[in-house]
């Protein structure tokens, strides 16, 4: 076992020849993660002010970037691995370009992506100080088996957690496990409040049984310290604790990222303490635009192209309400590699009676997709199993474009327009 | 949702939705529900819940699977339901019960520490918790031709003597991975782990499913052509997935 150093050195040393390859980014993590296995625990150990970790079945890439935009509005210097390098080795590969000549971490502070996977594994290498638990909803029971499952794996995280957890107050799933913590990890909640309440469909709406929730039995059992109180458009009012804040313009559509907003808000604000100036935080995450693949827009000849990555049912119908009053023609893509789920099941449990009609559907499970839809009367003008074809297809319609995607078909499609167009910020 | 008011009804039970709905089975609902419109029936979705009178006049019943935690709610229901079930059963209801829902429509299921959640005995099959889950695309051969789905359980299901299953597996582990059966009929009963969901990508046995509702309902099936392009292309492909 070579020293941290050295396993740093190294593993700069495989970067630049894995970059002159042109392959990959995980090799250099592997072979340092092989050289040196407590390399990621010792370069966090470091970090003056702890490490962050977001979990959750939704919205971890769009809220991990809004608390790292956040923490560096406040001055602070942060560290963050990128989307979809959730592993260990990903992490390592990401911090070797921030280290500085002994070997450390050049940051104050870690925010952390972490798939539920691979959560367990992390959290028992680097325990974090504080951790932001999201959602629990349906995704991928190919790989977890249950949702109970990830609940548990959820609570595994917030159980090693030394500082501070914030919870969702809405999701009964994720603020059970704040029974379970230990007195001394402080607790605190976001969630929505006033108007906004409705907005947010759990699992058990889809089934069509459960009758709205009156104020009183909807009364919450704790305080929030972040409310989303207000949403119109992409105009957002958060309250922090009982004082409502001044509306802000959000960078991004959808109820789900105006929550992620409170769930950022919350955790910086338990990071920060004192430090935290709300006028800051709040111009800061105004100007957060969307993560990679998560709604972001791009400008094709004039009209916008919208990219959202749709995972499990609760997304996939978030999404379709977001952007259900703003028509445009859509192409849906569908894929069951690992990464996406192998098990298409769960396009069943999303209403696409939403959508007047679907111009292309694609990916490997692109007959499963026209097949759902045509459940739901719902017109597909082309089916096309070649993602190359079917953008294509889309590219040559007027007007507004947007494609829901699955992840391998995001990653696809983000590099067929990177090739065709060329443009900035598209990897 | 469009509505035949002038067909003749066909009423369908969707059994525990909030309970056991974790691997697509209100597509088989919908499956249901469009393909008696399209036949021309005017079709009716009444949900069970736990606790709650069972729904009158049943042409179709509907269940599928769920989480662990909500199986003994639904279990201890579906006990206090057990005669009135087995008596729709011998009466010809058709009733498709999918993964969770099929185990407890057998005798009983037996987790590894062996502790034992009783059933209701429609099916001869006894399940019992496997040390790992059998996951992956299903290929099976049944009177209805090929059928595809999705399987996702940890339980072995074992046929009793003289229990039929509703498939022989072609790819896939089905009931336990071993005797290459998969699911258990009886009468217009069927049991299956298939998903994916089942009913959309199969419209032999949806249909065969109606036609049962129907003829016991009404005397008579009559059945309209639909265009079933899209399931034979998901079809096609589905035959060509690995597990």
């Amino acid at each position: 076992v070579l020293s941290h150093r050295c396993a740093a050195r190294v593993g700069l040393l495989v970067r630049r020849l894995a970059k002159l390859r042109g392959s990959g980014t995980a090799l250099p993590g592997l072979v340092v993660e092989r050289l040196d296995p407590r390399f990621l625990a010792a370069a966090l150990a470091d970090l003056p002010e702890g490490v962050v970790v977001i979990t959750g079945t939704n919205g971890k890439t769009t809220t991990t970037k809004m608390v790292v935009e956040l923490l560096r509005a406040s001055g602070l210097k942060v560290f963050s691995n990128r989307s979809g390098s959730n592993f260990t080795r990903g992490i390592i590969a990401g911090m070797l370009g921030e280290l500085d000549g002994r070997g450390r971490l050049n940051a104050d502070i870690a925010v952390l992506e972490l798939d539920e996977a691979h959560a367990i594994q992390f959290v028992r290498e680097a325990p974090p100080r504080y951790s932001l638990l999201l959602n629990i909803t349906r995704d991928q029971l190919d790989r977890f088996g249950e949702v109970d499952y990830t609940a548990r794996l959820l609570e595994k995280v917030a159980l090693a957690t030394t500082t501070g957890v914030v919870l969702n107050r809405d999701d009964p799933l994720v603020r059970r496990i704040a029974d379970t913590l230990p007195a001394a990890v402080e607790r605190r909640y976001f969630g929505s409040g006033g108007s906004v309440k409705h907005l947010f469909p759990d699992d058990r709406h889809l089934y069509g049984t459960r009758p709205e929730l009156s104020p009183e039995q909807d009364s919450p059992d704790h305080a929030a310290d972040v409310i989303l109180s207000g949403l119109s458009g992409k105009s957002a009012t958060y309250s922090f604790g009982d004082e409502a804040q001044p509306a802000i313009e959000l960078g991004m559509d959808g109820v789900h990222n105006a929550l992620n907003g409170a769930a950022a808000l919350s955790v910086v604000r338990m990071v920060l303490g004192d430090r935290a100036a709300s006028d800051v935080l709040l111009a800061a995450l105004g100007s957060v635009g969307p993560a990679f693949g998560r709604g972001e827009s791009i400008d094709v000849d004039g009209s916008p192209l919208e990219i959202v990555l749709v995972k499990n049912p609760s997304g996939f119908r978030l999404a379709l309400r977001s952007y259900a009053d703003r028509d445009a023609a859509t192409m849906i893509a569908i894929n069951d590699r690992y990464a996406d789920g192998r098990d298409t099941s769960w396009l069943w449990d999303v209403d696409f009676e939403s959508l007047s009609d679907v111009e292309v559907v694609s990916g490997t499970r692109a007959d499963d997709m026209a097949l759902r839809l045509h459940y739901d009367n719902i017109s597909v003008a082309h089916v096309e199993d070649s993602l190359p074809a079917a953008l294509d297809t889309l590219l040559a319609i007027e007007g507004p474009k947007r494609i829901y995607c699955t992840y391998t078909a995001m990653m696809a499609i983000r590099g067929i327009l990177a090739s065709k167009f060329n443009l900035a910020g598209i990897q | 949702m469009t509505t035949n008011s002038g067909g003749l009804p066909l009423r369908i039970v969707h059994l525990y939705p909030e309970q056991m709905n974790i691997y697509g089975d209100t597509g088989n609902v919908l499956t249901m529900v469009r393909r008696a419109q399209w036949h021309g029936y005017d079709p009716e979705v009444v949900v069970h819940h736990p606790g709650a009178p069972f729904p009158d006049d049943v042409d179709l019943i509907v269940g599928g699977g769920g989480q662990d935690s909500g199986q003994g709610l639904v279990a201890a229901d579906l006990r206090a339901l057990g005669d009135h079930i087995h008596d729709l059963a011998n009466d010809g209801v058709a009733m498709l019960m999918v993964c969770g829902l099929y185990q407890l429509f057998g005798q009983f299921f037996e987790t590894v520490t062996g502790e034992r959640m009783d059933g209701i005995g429609i099916f001869d099959v006894a399940t019992y918790g496997g040390p790992k889950r059998l996951v992956g695309n299903v290929r099976s051969q049944t009177q209805f031709g090929e059928i595809f789905g999705y399987e996702n359980h940890s339980g072995l299901t074992m046929l009793g003597e003289g229990q039929r299953p509703f498939g022989e597996i072609e790819m896939g582990s089905g009931n336990n991975g071993r005797d290459r059966t998969e699911g258990a009929i009886y009468k217009n009963v069927y049991g299956t782990y298939l998903h994916g969901s089942v009913l959309p990508k199969n419209p032999r046995f949806a249909d065969a499913l109606l036609e049962a509702a129907a003829l016991r309902r009404h005397g008579v099936f009559t059945r309209a052509p639909i265009d079933d392009q899209l399931a034979e292309r998901a079809r096609s492909r589905a035959r060509q997935l690995g597990v």
